[in-house]
């Protein structure tokens, strides 16, 4: 920033701390001379580039409005009955002697009549409550937290209560890897389908979920033909754990109920044909 | 029920409301008397003000900033804060029956002035400065602090005092500037 910017900076900055002095301090707004502050505004604005300099104009131009409106109050308040030369006022005040302050005061002031009172019912709860109220000492004393015992639990127990799973996930994972070497055999890959697709269609989406893992840990791969629209499952012999790290490509594979629905109903047709 | 019957069960309970204090200010919001009285409350507190006026005592309506122009709405009444005050002046020597000192209450007198003569809002060092010419430093502290806490001033973030609730509630501003201005 050049210096001439920076000059002109500080020179809008002390035009928002005016204004906004002219607001908080309760100053005369008319004290402030609006036309050369907008003139000065308008010099400065061409020079601005940045939305910073931009916002501290907008900032400037806001504060410049409130002061304005200030204004309109103070025509407004001055055009009420309660208006005063804030002088005149002041210099009754300093000439008046306390006795006839507290003469003209008195005669205006109308105390708030407030009371209070204790009724019998309100007691009687309030005994109530006294008696029902356990002694301090009582109440802060530090409860023993209750002792236990260690012990040994088995996984068959932590199996039972739910804690452990039967199997671990990678348990499961292998196993669908080792049944899909199976299926495939020596055709070296297998249709998408043909693998996860079984009797009920839960079990149809769980082994698609378990797919979908033997693919992005490197247990296989996808082969996809879109023209034909099919999509194979290739097993690796051997993990390929480098893939893992790696995702290439996110292949979307819906699995509906109709679909399933479909697939069940054309290998059953298959196996009517072969029959 | 008859209509005197009914209106003299409300009555009781607004004097209860209006009288006893509930919370931290005292007084009541129209909405509580709307809850405890009914829609009707207006015409409960206006057979109240009634009666209250052979005790020179009178019932006090505070608006939620500027005073309505013409007839207020139940709405705006809803909003409001009653009070219970005393009718006409109180007799000087009575003043000092309320707690107050003849200078904290022409500290006071004059806090008040000055801030109203300012539009409402008045920098703390100038009314401490103003205050000051008539009494000892110590003391003009000490009633700021009290003016505050009783709700008669206010105080924001710049040092602005200003006329609180209290005031709001218990001093006829307007006839104070002309009473002074006479002087």
């Amino acid at each position: 920033m050049s210096n001439k910017e920076k000059l002109s900076g500080d020179r809008i900055q002390r035009v928002i701390e005016i204004c906004k002095t002219v607001d908080e301090r309760g100053v005369d707004p008319f004290s402030l001379d609006i036309d050369e502050i907008i003139s000065t505004l308008q010099k400065y604005f061409p020079e601005w580039d940045s939305p910073e300099e931009m916002a501290i104009d907008a900032e400037a131009v806001q504060c410049l409005a409130s002061v304005i409106e200030n204004q309109g109050n103070w025509v407004k308040y001055r055009s009420t009955s309660l208006y005063t030369d804030p002088f005149l006022l002041e210099d009754k005040i300093q000439r008046l002697k306390k006795e006839d302050f507290i003469g003209v005061f008195i005669k205006v002031w109308t105390p708030v009549i407030e009371m209070e009172q204790l009724s019998i019912p309100y007691l009687t709860e309030a005994m109530k409550y006294w008696d029902s109220l356990v002694p301090i000492d009582e109440r802060w004393q530090n409860d023993n937290p209750m002792e236990v015992g260690t012990g040994t639990i088995t996984r068959g127990e932590l199996v039972r209560q739910k804690i452990f799973a039967e199997k671990t996930f990678m348990e499961d994972l292998v196993a669908s890897w080792d049944q899909l070497k199976q299926m495939v055999g020596e055709k070296k890959k297998i249709l998408y389908w043909d693998f996860i697709g079984c009797n009920t269609y839960k079990e149809t989406l769980d082994r698609a979920y378990m797919t979908s893992f033997l693919v992005t840990y490197g247990y296989a791969t996808l082969e996809l033909h879109p023209l034909d629209e099919e999509v194979f499952i290739i097993p690796f012999t051997e993990p390929r754990l480098e893939l893992a790290d790696k995702q290439l490509v996110s292949v979307p594979i819906s699995i509906s109920f109709d679909e399933w629905d479909k697939w069940k109903e054309e290998k059953l047709n298959d196996k009517k044909s072969l029959l | 029920m008859t209509k005197k019957a009914y209106y003299d069960r409300k009555i009781k309970r607004a004097t209860q409301l209006l009288f006893y204090k509930h919370h931290m200010k005292p007084g009541v919001k129209g909405w509580e008397l709307k809850n405890a009285l009914g829609s009707d409350y207006p015409k409960v507190l206006k057979i109240l003000e009634n009666h209250l006026e052979k005790l020179d005592l009178q019932i006090k309506t505070v608006f939620e900033g500027e005073n309505p122009s013409g007839e207020p709405t139940l709405e705006e009444l809803n909003k409001a804060r009653f009070y219970v005050t005393v009718r006409g002046g109180l007799p000087e020597k009575d003043a000092k029956m309320m707690g107050w000192r003849i200078d904290d209450l022409a500290g006071l007198a004059t806090a008040i002035s000055y801030i109203i003569s300012k539009k409402g809002k008045a920098s703390r060092d100038n009314v401490e400065e103003l205050l000051r010419s008539k009494l000892p430093s110590w003391r003009v502290e000490m009633n700021i602090a009290r003016y505050i806490r009783n709700g008669y001033l206010g105080e924001d973030e710049h040092n602005q005092l200003y006329l609180d609730w209290r005031t709001r509630a218990e001093v006829d501003q307007k006839a104070l500037v002309e009473l002074l201005l006479t002087k």
